[in-house]
């Protein structure tokens, strides 16, 4: 009985049973939770590791030269024949003996070793091989310089020097007088001379130093410490270094501007077009026209977005306003190029289906026995629209608005041409009137992602500063939308008599 | 009351068809002259429906339907689903505009009003008349603003007005006391019975002069549906009520007069002590004693 029961099971169709589809469903979701799980601790980990202060290592190499710097990161790679031949008989040892356990590869180091104006690079790898025995140590009084300019300094302190003459040579004491001095007003005066591992010594003024420390004194405070004021700065400081060092404020302020602009000037337009089309227009096939139409520009690239508001707002209403009210400056464009009123405008062109889609789904949601009612009490349809159908449709079209929100945060392409520029040397909004500036161009997250990752001279630098972006843009993505959530879900609260 | 002269099947004055083919004629497409009591006649109307006609589209609805409707007086409909009563009613207050398809001959009027007349302010008209439909349905704000919705949207802003009708309202729809300590709070978070007698305070709030009730306590309980009915028979003499009802008990005790539908057409039309005790027709006994069909 039994054996004849499951044979009969075993005849229907793998389909037929169900069990692989859910399986297969299953195995879908675990795939996309896993991407987007990878991805967001990727960014998390690059993110929150790269302003840790790492320790600095001195090494000498086997052909005598010293380096001294952060590792930055590791590899192992497979050498081409010719490299390892080439080498002497020590290291051709040591590096045929590496390539036996690891398998034909060997292991090397990044290591960020700075001083740019005197060894023309900042970072330089360093083979396990070609280390010589003994040559890693951790100096003690090695120091980390970040600077205004050059990028970072690293050696180890062997004087003090004020204006022209050398005051103190131990380092504990040269490290006193910095930090005594390092704020003073004639800061310029001060000097601390410095000697690389080269060998080489380099005076540096005291008003180059955004921030200097000694990696391998700090306790676990003091990196801490160092760790906070490093977000800090990022957070609330302009960037330095062709964006690879120092803050990201104004890109921070650019972005929450742009696209608080963006969504104050497209949820009115959205939800007017949709009150349009749902409660006013007969419905037919005009108004079916239209719907698709709005569909499909939620499909157009976003980069034509960008050349439409460029073609457009830029340079058509913004030549136009130039020509009008700015006459005087011209040829220098004023409203007539990139600015972050034809960005915001651009990207609420861009995401106005999203708040017409979202909004005529919110509004054919209210029963019709709702309007009902408010008609046979009287009310115009302009009355029921304001006081029933929009109250009862608000979490809806804020669903919409904020969906419209998170698009337009995250979106680059068109910024690229309607005002986001790498370095804007004034924010939008100050305290000079007229206060709001909408003509200037901005910083913007996205844009100095890219920038960063891929328009940067010194990439290594700026690498990790991409996921510290990343993450921050994310932050900002994720912390706009909860307060769009909160006030949604009140409204709800209010007007639906829903609780979530 | 029960004079002998209106012995059933014996329509005194009639030139219809003979009684037992009445609903046989109608269902064939014929339109039959109701039959309406001299009582009827003999009220002052306050609502006089002449001739009225409505169709679908392509599909009619209502044909010929003449019903005066007593100032004063609680008069209900009663017929088999479909027969057109809930259309009825909305086409006294024009609801049946909200409906593209929608289209009317014949006359209504309100006193002297005809509410199909050429530049006819449907929204006046409207304020005139208070609507409970038969699905409560309370708008998405507080209790107090649902009251006095319909004052609201005639620009009435004084707080100690509006709280005086809200109060008043309440009372009349027999709530006042459930929700007199949450006036602030949600309308939806009622339950349904509030709700339904929430819509009749907000039909009287504004005191009109009709009040229309498709199947009010169609969604309450016995209790709630008591309160109901006795708030109608308390609204009798203020207002002219006229209610559909699938409820031949409740026709009986809250009604003064009685219209029986059949297919878009009244068959009969009279008082309703004569109408469910000794109706004309036999047509209407078998109906309101549900040997029906
Ligand atoms: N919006 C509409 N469009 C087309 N036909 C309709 C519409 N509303 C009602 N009808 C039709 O009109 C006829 C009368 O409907 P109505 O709702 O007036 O009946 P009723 O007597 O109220 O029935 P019930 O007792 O079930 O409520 C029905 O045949 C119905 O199908
Ligand atoms: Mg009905």
């Amino acid at each position: 009985m039994a054996a004849s029961g499951r044979s009969s099971v075993r005849a229907i169709s793998l389909l037929a049973q169900g069990e692989p589809m859910v399986w297969l469903s299953a195995f879908g979701l675990v795939m996309g939770l896993v991407m987007v799980t990878s991805l967001v601790v990727l960014v998390f980990w690059q993110g929150l590791t790269t302003f840790w202060p790492a320790p600095v290592v001195e090494i000498t190499t086997r052909d005598g030269a010293v380096v001294m710097g952060e590792v930055t990161r590791s590899e192992t790679f497979r050498p081409e024949p010719s490299l390892v031949a080439g080498l002497d008989a020590e290291a051709q040892e040591a590096a045929r003996a590496e390539m036996a356990r690891r398998d034909g590869r060997l292991h090397r180091r990044l290591v960020r070793t700075g001083n740019f104006e005197l060894t023309g690079e900042h970072f330089r790898w360093v083979e396990d091989f070609g280390v010589s025995p003994e040559g890693e140590t951790r100096p003690a009084w090695a120091i980390v310089y970040e600077r205004r300019a050059w990028g970072r300094f690293y050696g180890t302190p062997a004087g003090f020097v004020a204006g022209d003459s050398l005051i103190a040579t131990d380092p504990q004491e040269i490290w006193n007088l910095y930090r005594r001095h390092r704020h003073d007003d004639d800061a310029g005066e001060f000097a601390i001379r410095t000697a690389t591992a080269a060998g080489q010594v380099k005076d540096i003024a005291l008003n180059d130093i955004v921030r200097a420390y000694p990696a391998n004194r700090l306790s676990l405070a003091e990196k801490a410490g160092l760790y906070l004021g490093r977000w800090w700065e990022f957070l609330t400081a302009e960037p330095r270094e062709a964006n690879s060092e120092g803050g990201v404020f104004p890109a921070i302020f650019g972005t929450v501007l742009m696209t608080l602009g963006m969504t104050i000037l497209v949820v009115p337009f959205g939800v007017m077009s949709a009150l349009y089309l749902r409660e006013y227009a007969k419905q037919g096939w005009l108004t079916s026209v239209v719907r698709i139409s709005i569909n499909n520009l939620a499909g157009v690239p976003s980069i034509v977005f960008g050349v439409f508001g460029l073609g457009f707002f830029s340079y058509f209403l913004g030549g136009g306003i130039d020509a009008l009210f700015f006459a005087d400056k011209l040829p220098n464009p004023t409203f007539g190029t990139g600015g972050i009123m034809w960005a915001s405008l651009t990207l609420a062109l861009l995401t106005l289906p999203v708040v017409i889609v979202a909004t005529e789904e919110a509004l054919s949601a209210v029963p019709d026995s709702m309007r009902e009612g408010s008609f046979a009490c009287g009310a115009t349809r302009w009355q029921t629209i304001r006081r029933v159908v929009l109250p009862r449709s608000l979490p809806g079209i804020m669903t919409g608005a904020i969906l419209a929100m998170a698009r337009g945060a995250g979106e680059v392409a068109p910024l690229m041409l309607v005002g986001a520029v790498k370095l804007a040397p004034d924010l939008p909004l100050d305290l000079h009137f007229p206060f709001l500036h909408p003509e200037r161009s901005f910083m913007h997250l996205g844009f100095h992602i890219y920038d960063l990752g891929f328009q940067s001279q010194n990439s290594e630098a700026a690498k990790p500063m991409v996921f510290t972006t990343t993450l921050l843009l994310m932050g900002i993505v994720l912390f706009l939308n909860a307060a769009a959530i909160m006030l949604r879900t009140r409204l709800a609260r209010k007007y639906t008599g829903s609780r979530f | 009351m029960n004079a002998p002269e209106f012995q059933r099947n014996i329509p005194a004055d009639s030139t219809s068809p003979a009684a037992s083919d009445r609903l046989a004629a109608i269902a064939s497409g014929q339109v039959v002259p109701a039959d309406i009591h001299a009582e009827v006649r003999a009220e002052d109307p306050l609502i006089r429906v002449e001739k009225f006609n409505l169709s679908y589209g392509a599909k009619q609805v209502l044909f010929d339907v003449d019903l005066p409707i007593p100032r004063g007086k609680v008069t209900a409909l009663i017929g088999p689903s479909g027969c057109g009563k809930s259309t009825l009613l909305r086409s006294v207050n024009r609801m049946n505009d909200l409906i593209d398809t929608v289209s009317v001959s014949g006359g209504i009027r309100l006193t002297e009003d005809d509410v199909y007349g050429r530049g006819v302010d449907v929204i006046e008209l409207r304020r005139r008349m208070g609507m409970v439909f038969q699905k409560s349905n309370p708008f998405p704000m507080s209790i107090r603003e649902n009251v006095v919705y319909a004052l609201r949207i005639n620009g009435e802003r004084n707080r100690r007005v509006l709280d005086s009708v809200c109060e008043k309202a309440l009372r009349g729809a027999a709530l006042w006391d459930e929700v007199k300590d949450r006036l602030d709070e949600s309308a939806l978070g009622m339950s349904g019975g509030q709700q339904q007698r929430l819509c009749i305070a907000r039909a009287i709030a504004a005191e009109p002069e009709v009040l229309l009730m498709d199947e009010p306590c169609s969604a309450l309980d016995p209790i709630a549906t008591t309160k109901v009915e006795e708030l109608i028979l308390h609204l009798r003499g203020d207002y002219t009520v006229l209610i559909v009802t699938h409820n031949m008990q409740q026709a009986s005790r809250v009604s003064d007069y009685t219209a029986f539908m059949y297919l878009g057409q009244v068959v009969e039309y009279g008082p309703t002590v004569r109408l469910f005790t000794n109706p004309h027709l036999k047509e209407t006994e078998d109906y309101i004693t549900g040997r029906f069909g």
